[in-house]
């Protein structure tokens, strides 16, 4: 009966409950993308580099943070003898340079990248003709909206665009590694070494042999540790906190619009509080009657917020779809439902108790 | 249950504060009313007759005095008692008729119940006070579709709806016209026959307040003459 009572009273205000379930789903949005972002990105990551086809990364010595940009420290020579090593079938170098963030452009030599992962897959054109083309991904030729042929402008030059690959191959942005050492002012120097073993199984055994040789200055990772790593210093770089940050608006608004809201439906409803306290209906039942409101309100903005969530990601996919991946973190929705009943809960308290107090005789005199 | 009257009333008062201001609205009232009667309180504007059905019905305290209804001493009651009291043992009827705008007539009848924590269908001889009401068939409409007179018949079933032991109606006919009235009036007059429910009604018309056995009249707060 009461339910059927608030979902009354909430039709019966349309205009009111639908602005109140907008506000409401507007943090779910900003949380779910948020976190369906950093997920989205950090796996896109994680694709890319597994997409290499190595089994090993290591970088120069002076960069231990694995998101750092600092420049090519390895010298190129020294894949030669990283391919000496036991169980090493073939050593790849890589210049990168963060363009407009979060892209990066990966110098490479294809020679060595098909030893790597047998050849990258084209969706259109094929390898690099000259000094100054890019292969690109499907997600950053959609951004661009660029096709084979085309001339793209990256790090304030003209590129050709020889070749479109599909993602997930080491970089959305490839270019040739001697260029980018050019460009760079580092020629013969690399960012990264990646090393294909003969057997994965050997993945820490090669690891160990090179560390032992090496000592603990060249950061050394399997790809699966790569991962792993790449997740940790995300998060240590603040994204915990800034979920947590995004999180508490989520509440404050949550809290601020079910407060005003049920404010004014108690204000508008002082007769009809009147009507059921004459009828011996207690305090408590006018408070649970304010309270499940409140809670349905913050059903609906949570649904309504998931809902959004698509909308937001699509937006982000087709505007930015190399820069931003977006995914849907399903494990989320009774986390956001949770925060948005939380604020909810609490903005029903102030109007629910106003209501509970309103003296039954004042409340029928109310016009 | 005792045998005695179902409303008693001895010494009653009650000083309103408005601000630094006591203002007495019944100043030592004694009122019996027997089970079955059907009462009516006439009286001009402000001679308490609000405020002595407000403390019958326990939407508030008495300042002194004792108020003894259906066998329990609304004194001693707290907040809660006299909410309990309004949930069983007292039926409103108003001059505004005062339905849940929301609900339809039905609904607004099964909440009475479901706050009184009888289920939300009524008895199945309800059926027959429905009709008796001419209210069987205009059940599933909102009041916003209703008559006045329609409006305060289902108000009428809604307070009588838990069987409670006083019926307590305040100018139900105030915002009738004169067929719809005269209509209510017999449904009262046909209720306290029928089913022996104790009825009080305030009323400023002689001729509604013909159809109780009693009239009772106040002036400035107290009862100054019962015919």
């Amino acid at each position: 009966m009461i339910a059927k009572l608030v979902v009354e009273n909430i039709k019966h205000k349309p205009m009111r409950s639908l602005l109140s379930i907008l506000l409401i789903g507007v943090p779910v949005t900003l949380i779910l993308t948020l976190v369906g972002l950093s997920h989205g990105m950090l796996d896109d990551a994680e694709r890319r580099a597994r997409g290499s086809g190595a089994d090993i990364m290591l970088r120069g010595s002076n960069a231990t943070a694995i998101l750092s940009s600092s420049s090519a420290t390895l010298p190129e020579k020294f894949l030669d003898f990283l391919a000496r090593q036991p169980h090493v079938k073939a050593a790849m170098g890589v210049i990168t340079h963060a363009i407009e963030l979060p892209l990066v452009v990966n110098g490479v030599d294809l020679a060595q990248f098909d030893k790597m992962n047998g050849g990258l897959q084209y969706l259109a054109g094929g390898p690099f003709q000259g000094p100054d083309d890019v292969i690109i991904d499907r997600y950053y030729a959609q951004q661009k909206k660029k096709r084979v042929g085309d001339t793209i402008e990256i790090m304030n030059r003209p590129w050709r665009v020889s070749g479109i690959v599909d993602g997930g191959q080491l970089a959305h942005i490839l270019a040739p590694l001697k260029t980018l050492q050019e460009l760079d002012a580092a020629t013969g120097k690399i960012t990264f070494a990646y090393l294909k073993l003969d057997d994965p199984a050997n993945t820490q055994a090669v690891i160990d042999d090179l560390k032992k040789q090496l000592g603990d200055s060249y950061p050394i990772w399997s790809m699966e540790d790569f991962a792993s790593q790449l997740r940790e210093s995300v998060n240590r770089q603040g994204l915990d906190e800034f979920i947590g940050v995004i999180i508490g608006i989520g509440v404050v608004i949550g809290f601020a619009v079910v407060c005003l809201s049920m404010y004014m439906s108690v204000l508008q409803r002082t007769r009809e509080i009147g009507i059921l306290k004459s009828l011996g209906g207690s305090k408590i039942l006018i408070l649970r009657i304010v309270w499940m409101e409140a809670l349905l309100l913050g059903l609906g903005g949570t649904a309504l917020g998931i809902l959004m969530s698509y909308g937001a990601r699509l937006a982000i996919e087709t505007l930015r779809p190399a820069s931003f991946q977006v995914e849907i973190v399903y494990i989320w929705w009774p986390l956001a439902a949770a925060i948005t009943l939380a604020g909810a809960s609490l903005g029903a308290v102030y109007p629910g108790l106003s209501a509970a107090s309103h003296d039954a005789i004042e409340a029928l005199a109310y016009e | 249950m005792s045998s005695g009257p179902i409303i008693e009333i001895r010494g009653l008062r009650k000083i309103y504060r408005v601000g630094k201001v006591e203002v007495p609205a019944l100043r030592g009232v004694d009122l019996d009313v027997d089970r079955g009667e059907f009462v009516a309180i006439v009286g001009p504007s402000g001679s308490g007759k609000s405020t002595l059905f407000h403390i019958i019905g326990g939407l508030t305290p008495p300042t002194s005095g004792s108020v003894r209804v259906a066998d329990q001493d609304l004194a001693a009651l707290t907040d809660g008692g006299r909410t309990n009291l309004r949930k069983r043992n007292v039926g409103f009827v108003f001059q505004k008729f005062n339905l849940l705008p929301n609900l339809t007539a039905r609904d607004n009848i099964a909440v009475a119940r479901y706050i009184a924590g009888t289920g939300t269908q009524p008895d199945p001889q309800f059926e027959e006070v429905l009709r008796l009401l001419k209210i069987d068939d205009r059940l599933d409409h909102k009041p916003s579709a209703l008559s006045g007179g329609e409006q305060q018949r289902i108000a009428i079933a809604r307070a009588i709806v838990n069987h409670p032991a006083i019926l307590l109606a305040d100018e139900p006919t105030g915002n009738l016209d004169t067929e719809n009235s005269k209509a209510v009036l017999e449904i009262l007059r046909d209720l306290n026959e029928r089913l022996a429910q104790t009825i009080l009604m305030i009323t400023h018309n002689p001729e509604a307040a013909a159809y109780g056995h009693h009239t009772v009249h106040m002036r400035d707060g107290r009862i100054i003459e019962r015919t």
